[in-house]
């Protein structure tokens, strides 16, 4: 009787670890204050490192996209710019939606960075918020008052990446959420056509 | 965004004769503040919850339509020609200029918030740089490690408990609010640099901070370009980025109330692969 009890106590911690590593593919990755800082500060330098690179238009908009993939949840952001939407869309849409999304902000902000050209980032404070870290930083660009440039940090995809930047106050996801209802508003709700023009706007 | 020269000029020139200006300035604040008083209300769940109040969205529509002429024939070509044939360190000089003289005028309104700390951080800036500084063509205050002057009489109403109110896009001018509309008005006669008895001082407030506003649309003309014409909703796209920006301005010393803006994208998506199989966010987009 005691052996059968330990035997079954053994048996329910083994099936408890197994159901977390099932949980959690990537149980090593712990998000820290650091290392969400740590991410900010390689996205910024990698962006100032393509900046600089003074390669063409277009290249830089690819790497600013690999940049994007790399550090950015870009799942989780296009489907909350998306929003409501992405409850009535098949798997599928979803993933073309993401994958025209993906080059959409890519394409779009990144023509953006040109006006930084010369301009400072500065990595300033992180801290603990629901889904992982706001992390604050600072702009100057020539000529203006710094500007603040948030990012907020999850592991929530498995890895820290970003999931929201907020420029003064400007929340990125949610003004591409007004955008993009715009636009499915302008083709009446057809999302295949939204994939099909997206993959051709920014 | 868009500025209006002709619309502010149109109170200024009013300010010729003294007694008819005072008088004038009375009436035009006490209708605005019967004109706030009397403005569509927004329910207060709405409100708490960062919704947009746009009952007037139709007529703004029209204005912003209005609005988009002005800057693709007047504002925009002006301001990028501005930027082209004045040199890159001048606009700064200009930017400079017209940020000290609204220096004063913000010193009231700190002052009118209670904030006195601000008021004299306002005042000792603009001493600096108007003697320093060159008549505020540089900004040796900056250098100071002094806090940052940023206000306007929208914000001392705002810490006067006055509500937000409707969205309104103003012609010439751009976004803004029931209230902060009466802060662009009132703010037009209470900086005390228009009190100066030397005429020449009368509106060069008004026309540094056009040149000024010239300098940043040409400066980030490609970023105003994109909203004003590369969007599919340019209206909504201004409304939001507006709201969104003045929001964060006025939460700025409370860091609660802006955490409290942030929405969790993980949260309302079927992260729960069990309960939601279609909507795994975190499915391999390029899986297939």
């Amino acid at each position: 009787m005691p052996n059968n009890l330990l035997n079954r106590r053994h048996f329910v911690t083994t099936a408890l670890t197994g159901l977390t590593v099932a949980a959690m593919p990537l149980p090593a990755f712990a998000l820290t204050e650091a290392g969400a800082k740590q991410l900010v500060d390689s996205v910024v330098t990698d962006i100032t490192r393509i900046i600089d690179s003074g390669k063409s238009e277009n290249a830089m908009l690819r790497d600013f996209q690999k940049i994007f993939v790399q550090y950015g949840d870009v799942p989780i952001m296009a489907r909350y710019a998306l929003g409501a939407d992405a409850r009535a869309a098949s798997p599928a849409q979803l993933r073309q939606f993401t994958k025209a999304f993906e080059g959409y902000i890519s394409r779009k902000y990144g023509r953006r960075f040109r006006e930084f050209i010369g301009g400072e980032v500065t990595v300033r404070n992180a801290r603990r918020i629901k889904n992982g870290y706001e992390v604050r930083t600072s702009v100057k660009l020539r000529g203006s008052s710094p500007f603040e440039v948030t990012f907020l940090v999850s592991d929530k995809s498995g890895k820290g990446k970003f999931y929201n930047m907020f420029i003064e106050g400007v929340n990125l996801l949610l003004t591409e959420r007004t955008e993009i209802g715009a636009m499915l508003d302008a083709r009446k709700g057809n999302l295949n056509q939204l994939i099909k023009d997206l993959g051709k706007t920014g | 965004m868009i500025e209006g020269p002709t619309h502010r000029r149109a109170f200024f020139g009013v300010t010729k004769t003294v007694p008819r200006y005072v008088r004038l300035k009375h009436l035009i604040i006490l209708s605005l503040l019967t004109a706030l008083s009397a403005c569509a209300t927004q329910p207060k769940e709405e409100a708490a919850r960062g919704e947009i109040f746009d009952p007037y969205e139709g007529a703004n529509r029209t204005i912003h339509e209005f609005n988009l002429g002005v800057d693709r024939y007047l504002f925009r070509p002006a301001s990028k020609g501005y930027v082209k044939i004045v040199p890159d360190p001048v606009v700064t000089s200009f930017n400079h200029f017209a940020e000290n003289l609204t220096l004063p005028g913000q010193a009231l309104d700190y002052l009118l918030q209670g904030n006195l700390k601000q008021t004299g951080n306002a005042l000792l800036r603009f001493a600096i740089n108007s003697t320093v500084g060159g008549f505020g063509l540089s900004a040796p205050a900056d250098e100071l490690n002094l806090p940052p002057v940023d206000t306007d009489f929208g914000e001392t109403l705002h810490v006067w408990g006055v509500a937000e109110g409707a969205y309104i896009e103003l012609p010439f001018y751009g976004p803004s609010t029931a209230r902060d509309a009466v802060g662009v008005v009132f703010n037009l006669f209470s900086n005390p640099i228009n009190f100066s008895p030397v005429r020449p001082v009368d509106n060069i407030g008004l026309y540094a901070e056009v040149v000024r506003r010239m300098g940043d649309r040409g400066r980030f003309s490609d970023t105003v370009d994109s909203i004003l014409y590369d969007s599919a909703d340019s209206y909504a796209q201004a409304r939001t980025i507006y709201l969104q920006n003045r929001r964060f301005e006025l939460a700025r010393d409370d860091e609660d109330a802006y955490l409290g803006l942030y929405d969790d994208p993980y949260a309302n998506t079927g992260t729960d692969p069990v309960r939601d199989p279609y909507l795994d966010p975190y499915e391999d987009p390029y899986a297939e």
